[in-house]
C-alpha cells in the first residue's frame, strides 16, 4: 500500500527563459513511494522541470519543495536525499568505471569502504563489473547510461530523478533498467521519469503526467487515460472516404482520424464493437489492436513535429 | 491559493558561501592531474630550463650587469613568477573550460550537495595549487642551475616563502582566468586573453629587463593594472631580496604595496569570478 505522504510538491511552479516560458505555472504532487511519468513532446519543459526539483535551475516564480524542503533554500539537504540521472553523458571521462563512482561518492561524503561497496554491487546489477577498471571514452552508449544510472543510486536516495533513463539503449538493456526502477519502487523509492517512450511510461509508472508547451494537459494512470481519450479498441484500415461515411454512421460516437494513406476509427464503446461492423462489411488490410498511451499522446499533443 | 511570489533575480551579487566540500572538487582535479603526473611536468620543467639555457646563459652574456647583478641573476626569479603566472591562469581557463563545457563535470557534481560556487572556489583553488607546483618546480629548476653560474641564483633564505607567494598569487590569475571563463562563448575565446593580457604582461612586467626603461607612463601601467608586475616584485624579494625601483618606489615600499595589491585584487576577483560562473551556469 503506497501510502500518502507527499514528497514533491509544485504549485504555481514556472520558468522562464528570457521570454520563453519553459514551464508555465504547473501544479502537481508526488506521494512516497510513487512512480510518476513525464511525457511529453520535445521541449514540452520535461527536463526543466526535473531540473528544478535537484536546484540546478533556480525558479522563476511559483513553489516547488522536495521532501518537505523548499528547493529556494534548502538546495543541499534536497540534494543529499535525491539521485539524478540526466539525459545527457556527464559522466567524468578523466576517470575509469569504478573512479567515476568513488569519485562521485566523495561529492557525497560517503566514506571510502562504503562507497567501494555501494560502487561494486552497482556495477554488478548494471553488468559493468568487467568494465571497472575502462575509461569512460571506450564505452558504448548504452554502457554509459547503465553507468549514470548506477551513479544516481550511489547515495541510496529517497527520490531519484530519471530523465530519459532508456534513450539508446537496446532492449536487453532497457529490460535491466526497468528491473532496477521496479525493484527501487518496491523499496519506497520516490520515483520520477521522463520518457518519450509510451511503452515504459505504461510499465513503469503509477501516474503519468502529459506535458505540453510547459503545461499539464493531462493527468491519471496509464489505464485510466487510455480508457478516457481513446476508449479500448483501435480500428485501422485503408483510407477510403465513403468508407469513413459508412463507418460514421454505423459507429455513433467514433473519432476517425487519418494517417496518411491510412485511417484510424477510435469509439468509446466496449471491447468487440468493432468485430460487429466487420462481420457485416468486407474490409481489406484491416487491423484491431487495443488501444494505448501512444494514442491518447498523440490524440493530446497533435502530430506536428516538435523541435528541441 | 495565493499570486506565486516573485523570486529575486539569481544573479544578485552575493559573497559565496564555502564550505570544506571546494577541497573535494579540488580533489577531483588532483586526482587527474596525479595520473598523468609525468606528462603534466614536463613542460613546466623544460620552459624554465629553455628561458635560462636561452636568456640566461646565451643573450645573458652580451648584457652587461643589472644593477650589479648579472642577467641571469636578474631573470631567474621572474621565471618563477611567470610559472605561476602561466600554470594557473591556463588551468582555469582552457581546463576549467573543457571540465565546464566539454565534460559537463560541473553539471555531475552539483546534482551532489556540492554547490555552484564551491564547485568554482574548487577549480581556483586547484589553479592556485597548479601555480604551486609549477613555480616549485621551476624554483627548483633555477636553484641546480644556479651551481653553474658566477653567482647563486638564489641568495635570501626569504625563498621558502615561494610557495606561499605562488598559492595566493595564483590564486589571484585564477580568479581573474575564471572571469574569463564565466564569459567564454566558446574555447577559441581564449586566444583574447592569451595574447592581449598575458603575452604583454610576459614581457613588460619587469620580468626581463626593469622597468625603469620604460617611459613613466608604461611604468604606471604595468603598476597599477598587471598583476604580474607585483607577483615579480614579491618573487624578487624571496629569492634575491633585489627589487627593483619602480616610479621612483624604493623595495622598502614596492614590497608592501605589492602584497597589499596582491591581497586586494585576489579577493575582489575571487568574489567576482564566483559570482560571474554562477550565473553561467545557473540560467
Amino acid at each position: 500500500m503506497v501510502s500518502r505522504d507527499v514528497l514533491i510538491q509544485a504549485e504555481g511552479l514556472t520558468k522562464k527563459f528570457d521570454d520563453f516560458v519553459a514551464v508555465d505555472h504547473i501544479d502537481f504532487e508526488v506521494h512516497r513511494g510513487e512512480c510518476v511519468g513525464f511525457l511529453g513532446p520535445n521541449g514540452a519543459g520535461k527536463t526543466t522541470t526535473v531540473r528544478m526539483m535537484y536546484c540546478f535551475l533556480p525558479l522563476t516564480s511559483g513553489e516547488l519543495k522536495v521532501a518537505g524542503l523548499s528547493v529556494n533554500n534548502h538546495c543541499r539537504e534536497i540534494k543529499s536525499l535525491v539521485g539524478v540521472a540526466p539525459q545527457e553523458d556527464n559522466l567524468d571521462p578523466d576517470f575509469t568505471v569504478l573512479d567515476n563512482l568513488l569519485v562521485y561518492a566523495r561529492y557525497f561524503d560517503i566514506p571510502k569502504d562504503e562507497a567501494l561497496r555501494r560502487a561494486k554491487a552497482q556495477l554488478k546489477f548494471f553488468q559493468l563489473e568487467e568494465k571497472s577498471g575502462t575509461p569512460i571514452l571506450t564505452l558504448s552508449t548504452g554502457m554509459k547510461r547503465r553507468l549514470i544510472f548506477a551513479r544516481a543510486l550511489l547515495n541510496e536516495p529517497q527520490i531519484l530523478l530519471l530523465d530519459e533513463p532508456t534513450t539508446g539503449l537496446d532492449p536487453q538493456a532497457r529490460h535491466l533498467v526497468w528491473d532496477e526502477v521496479r525493484y527501487l519502487k518496491k523499496q519506497q523509492v520516490t520515483i520520477i521519469l521522463t520518457t518519450h517512450y509510451m511503452e515504459e511510461a505504461q510499465a513503469l509508472c503509477d501516474r503519468i503526467l502529459i506535458v505540453d508547451k510547459g503545461k499539464i494537459i493531462e493527468e491519471g494512470s496509464p489505464a485510466e487515460l487510455v480508457k478516457k481519450h481513446v476508449g479500448e479498441e483501435v480500428l485501422e484500415v485503408d483510407f477510403d472516404e465513403k468508407l469513413a461515411v459508412i463507418l460514421k454512421e454505423a459507429l455513433p460516437g467514433a473519432h476517425i482520424e487519418r494517417l496518411g494513406d491510412r485511417m484510424q476509427i477510435f469509439t468509446d464503446q466496449p471491447h468487440g464493437v468493432f468485430e460487429g461492423f466487420l462481420k457485416e462489411h468486407k474490409l481489406q488490410n484491416v487491423t484491431i489492436r487495443n488501444a494505448n498511451l501512444e494514442d491518447v499522446f498523440l490524440k493530446l499533443t497533435g502530430r506536428g513535429l516538435r523541435e528541441e | 491559493m495565493s499570486e506565486p511570489k516573485l523570486r529575486k533575480s539569481p544573479a544578485k551579487f552575493t559573497i559565496p558561501k564555502l564550505t570544506y566540500r571546494s577541497w573535494k572538487v579540488w580533489r577531483r582535479n588532483s586526482d587527474v592531474f596525479m595520473k598523468t603526473i609525468t606528462v603534466n611536468f614536463l613542460p613546466s620543467l623544460l620552459e624554465p630550463i629553455l628561458y635560462l639555457l636561452a636568456f640566461g646563459f646565451g643573450l645573458g652574456g652580451f648584457i652587461p650587469n643589472i644593477n650589479g647583478q648579472p642577467y641571469i641573476n636578474f631573470i631567474a626569479p621572474a621565471l618563477i613568477a611567470i610559472a605561476m603566472m602561466n600554470g594557473s591562469f591556463f588551468e582555469c581557463t582552457f581546463g576549467s573550460f573543457v571540465r565546464m563545457y566539454f565534460q559537463k563535470t560541473f553539471d555531475a557534481i552539483v546534482a551532489t550537495p556540492v554547490s555552484v560556487e564551491e564547485v568554482v572556489a574548487g577549480e581556483l583553488l586547484w589553479g592556485a595549487t597548479r601555480a604551486t607546483i609549477n613555480a616549485s618546480l621551476v624554483l627548483i629548476v633555477v636553484g641546480i642551475s644556479g651551481l653553474f653560474t658566477s653567482q647563486p641564483l638564489i641568495t635570501s633564505p626569504l625563498v621558502l616563502f615561494i610557495p606561499l607567494i605562488s598559492f595566493f598569487g595564483g590564486l589571484m590569475f585564477s580568479s581573474i582566468a575564471m572571469c574569463f571563463t564565466a564569459a567564454a562563448p566558446n574555447i577559441d575565446f581564449f586566444n583574447y586573453p592569451s595574447f592581449l593580457f598575458l603575452t604583454p604582461m610576459f614581457f613588460l612586467c619587469g620580468t626581463f629587463f626593469p622597468l625603469t626603461s620604460l617611459p613613466v607612463g608604461a611604468q604606471a601601467i604595468a603598476t597599477s593594472v598587471l598583476p604580474l608586475t607585483h607577483i615579480v616584485n614579491l618573487t624578487r624579494e624571496a629569492v634575491t631580496t633585489r627589487v627593483e625601483p619602480i616610479l621612483g618606489l624604493s623595495p622598502q615600499q614596492l614590497v608592501p604595496l605589492s602584497f597589499v595589491w596582491v591581497v586586494l585584487v585576489t579577493i575582489f576577483f575571487f568574489i567576482l569570478s564566483i559570482n560571474l560562473m554562477k550565473k553561467r551556469l545557473t540560467s
